[in-house]
């Protein structure tokens, strides 16, 4: 499997078909394991750095899951494959800048990904589009038995799973569930919601941008502790807000219907427009819009573009992707070209956003 | 306006909403905004644990006794405790049998609990515990081999052989650290309801 061939692919959670998809992008679920025989990653000479990493894949290519995967040696990748990769959310920051020896054992749907090297020996990943933290939990399980057969992870019987910062030992588990609140947003109700739920041990966190919401309006809610809780109190507890805030977000979508719905028509069409004719446009513009836009589809407000388009778009205009997709290495201007040259090509293939011009 | 990390503009303004000091604005370039999304979960990214822990030490320890928890160190990775207090990042997991006493508060605050439940791994020999044991015998080996004892250095070597095949160390060495391997007998809980929040 080539990075290009991912590029032109949706992955699995990205498809934006699960459970209440028009307000939940993805779940999430991530476990950290750290290998017994080893110091954490601070204290790894670079050649206990290259020996994990190999007893890491010995033991995977001792699984039915070595055929199936990709062991990417990420060590080995230029910039731009590893900025692809963040893009993608199948590493993270702190794997694609360390030094090294590191990983990334990747499945050709994207459902999972393991990372090898980053903060702890293990970072087990898997993804599911929309709300489905269960089936999610369920996959990750399994995922966490079968290396557990081959490896010997750091354990005691009080603290749970050792972790390299204390933040996440006991479990090791990080549920994470990705919203899509563009009319908390509006409504300028978002603080005052996320605010209530921070009592309750629950993180949400945001993207702004400068003086509007440049970010997509997407948050991100997850567990805080990890250790006393098993991992079904855990994703009892993310589970028990997630609805709560997608009544919350399909209030206040009411609320802006009802207030005037010729003027929020009138305001994700016009998002749409300046997608389909921009000549430039920047990632985080080309967010702020496509979110708007992924709001008007969700509404019935706008029907000549459907939800896989749009989520596809969130991911292929990021600039490594476009950049990746186009086959070159572009300056940042030439991105802002590239990009509404895109934007035009595949709005305007699902039918158009001026419906005048069909 | 630059970000916070490094001299580029700052296009990103972040709030987080459920930071422990009330919402919190974080003013970041494109790149590092990305890196603070794609981390999973706000939690406790390296620097709020620093403060955290430097906070509390100051809190509950007088100058210095916070020297001298500062200065212990990790007989297995070496770590002192200043260091982990600086980098918010462990060197081993022998590090929470070492530091046991100083982490608990920490555990307290960041869990509100001591004690890990639920999923346990079936091979339960991945303690700190049995590493710790093989590394004193390793060295006890090397010694003797050195003072030429090699009859001494071959029941270590048979002793060694057979922990790392996963012999359990129950009953091994009463000096070694091995009753926290129980949590039966663990005599540490903290009084407090690991409930409460
Ligand atoms: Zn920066
Ligand atoms: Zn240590």
């Amino acid at each position: 499997m080539k990075l290009e061939e991912l590029a032109q692919q949706t992955g699995e959670w990205m498809r934006g078909n699960g459970p209440e998809s028009d307000i939940v992008m993805s779940s999430r679920v991530r476990l950290a394991r750290n290998l017994a025989d080893f110091p954490f990653i601070r204290k790894c000479t670079p050649q206990d750095r290259a020996a994990i990493a190999a007893a890491v894949r010995r033991a995977i290519d001792a699984l039915p899951l070595g055929s199936e995967t990709e062991f990417v040696d990420v060590s080995k990748l230029g910039d731009l494959d590893r900025q692809f990769l963040m893009e993608r959310q199948l590493i993270s920051h702190e794997l694609s800048e360390a030094e090294g020896a590191r990983a990334v054992i990747l499945d050709p749907h994207e459902r999972f990904s393991i990372m090898v090297n980053e903060e702890d020996h293990l970072r087990l990943q898997v993804m599911q589009s929309g709300l489905d933290l269960e089936t999610a939990w369920k996959r990750m399980n399994e995922l966490d038995d079968l290396l557990e057969s081959k490896l010997t992870y750091a354990f005691t019987k009080k603290l749970g799973y050792l972790t390299a910062c204390p933040t996440n030992v006991g479990t090791g588990l990080r549920i994470s569930v990705m919203l899509h609140l563009p009319a908390l947003v509006a409504t300028k109700q978002i603080e005052k919601v996320f605010r209530a739920f921070s009592k309750i041990n629950v993180a949400v966190r945001g993207l702004f941008g400068e003086g509007s919401q440049f970010m997509g309006d997407l948050y991100q809610v997850s567990n805080q502790m990890t250790l006393g809780k098993s991992e079904d109190q855990i994703l009892q507890r993310v589970s028990e807000v997630i609805p709560r805030l997608i009544e919350y977000e399909r209030k206040a979508r009411e609320f802006l219907v009802e207030e005037s719905r010729d003027d929020l028509h009138d305001h994700v069409s016009r998002a749409l427009g300046i997608l389909c004719t921009a000549k430039k446009i920047s990632s985080e513009e080309t967010m702020h819009y496509l979110s708007k836009v992924r709001m008007g589809v969700n509404m019935g407000l706008i029907d000549s573009v459907a939800i896989p388009t749009v989520n596809k778009l969130f991911m292929h205009t990021q600039p490594a992707h476009l950049q990746k997709l186009c086959g070159q290495k572009l300056s940042v201007s030439a991105r802002n070209t590239e990009r509404a040259n895109y934007l035009h090509q595949h709005l305007s293939e699902n039918g158009g956003a001026d419906p005048k011009r069909n | 306006m630059k970000c916070q990390h490094c001299d580029k503009t700052a296009t990103f303004h972040i709030t987080e909403l459920t930071h422990p000091d009330g919402p919190a604005i974080l003013h970041l370039c494109e790149e590092h905004a990305r890196t603070f999304f794609n981390q999973e979960g706000p939690a406790h990214p390296a620097s709020a644990l620093t403060n955290l822990l430097s906070k509390q030490l100051k809190l509950e320890k007088v100058t210095e006794e916070l020297a001298n928890v500062d200065k212990k160190q990790c007989p297995m990775c070496g770590i002192t405790f200043a260091e982990f207090r600086k980098g918010g990042r462990l060197g081993c997991p022998y590090d929470y049998i070492a530091f046991e006493d100083d982490l608990e508060p920490l555990l307290i605050n960041i869990h509100g609990a001591t004690t890990h439940s639920g999923k346990a791994p079936h091979n339960l020999s991945g303690t700190p515990q049995r590493q710790f044991r093989l590394k004193q015998l390793k060295e006890e080996m090397k010694d003797a081999i050195q003072k030429e004892q090699y009859e001494v250095a071959g029941k270590l070597r048979d002793r060694i052989a057979s922990i790392e095949q996963g012999e359990l160390l129950e009953n091994d060495d009463p000096e070694s650290p091995l009753a926290d391997d129980d949590f039966q007998s663990e005599p540490l809980e903290p009084p407090s309801d690991p409930q409460s929040t």
